[in-house]
């Protein structure tokens, strides 16, 4: 799993159907200092991320996973929202 | 997932079994921003995407998981057309509005 920092949202009313009702963000991929990392993507939300919120996220057949009882064709889902990172001695959220 | 802008159709008589039937889109890449990063590529639509559009493009062995693509030899599918996009708060592009 990466961190990423969401930025943004995406909407779209036509998409295969087992993408309804998910939620779409905007997110850049951050190191633990909070420094962006390569090109921003777009990820399936079930966490309920918004802007600003550092979260973690999986990629490739992984992301097929977090919606309890069917696969989604996602390759980027944010699996997790970040409370609080102790690296380096240093905290940040 | 990434954005592309729908710019071809590649039309192809001669393919696998499998594809046969199916729409295959040429797709420049964009950030949420909708400026090209410079990479193209071919996938497989199952959303009726057309030129011009803004659309979700998933790779790798989730772009199987559209239930008609479940047995198909593609790494790359449109998964979505996008109406809007907001980035730090602010619209930065809405379908029709260009």
């Amino acid at each position: 799993m990466r961190l990423a920092r969401v930025i943004g949202k995406v909407w779209a009313t036509v998409k295969d159907e087992k993408l309804s009702g998910l939620r779409l963000a905007v997110i850049e991929p951050v190191d633990e200092q909070d420094a962006p990392l390569g090109p921003r993507l777009v990820a399936v939300d079930t966490v309920g991320s918004r802007d600003g919120d550092l979260v973690y996220w999986v990629s490739g057949a992984e992301a097929t996973f977090p919606v309890e009882g069917r696969q989604i064709p996602s390759d980027v889902s944010i699996v997790g929202l970040v409370d609080r990172l102790d690296a380096k001695g240093t905290s940040r959220t | 997932m990434e954005l592309g802008r729908v710019v071809g159709t590649v039309v192809s008589t001669a393919k696998t079994g499998r594809l046969k039937g199916f729409k295959l889109l040429l797709i420049n890449l964009v950030g949420p921003d909708t400026k090209p990063t410079g990479n193209h590529v071919v996938a497989v639509d199952s959303v009726g995407a057309g030129e011009g559009e803004i659309v979700i493009v998933v790779r790798g062995s989730s772009a199987r998981q559209v239930d008609q693509l479940a047995n198909i030899p593609t790494d790359t599918s449109v998964v979505a057309i996008v109406d809007s996009i907001e980035l730090k708060g602010k619209i930065v592009f809405r379908k029709h509005s260009r």
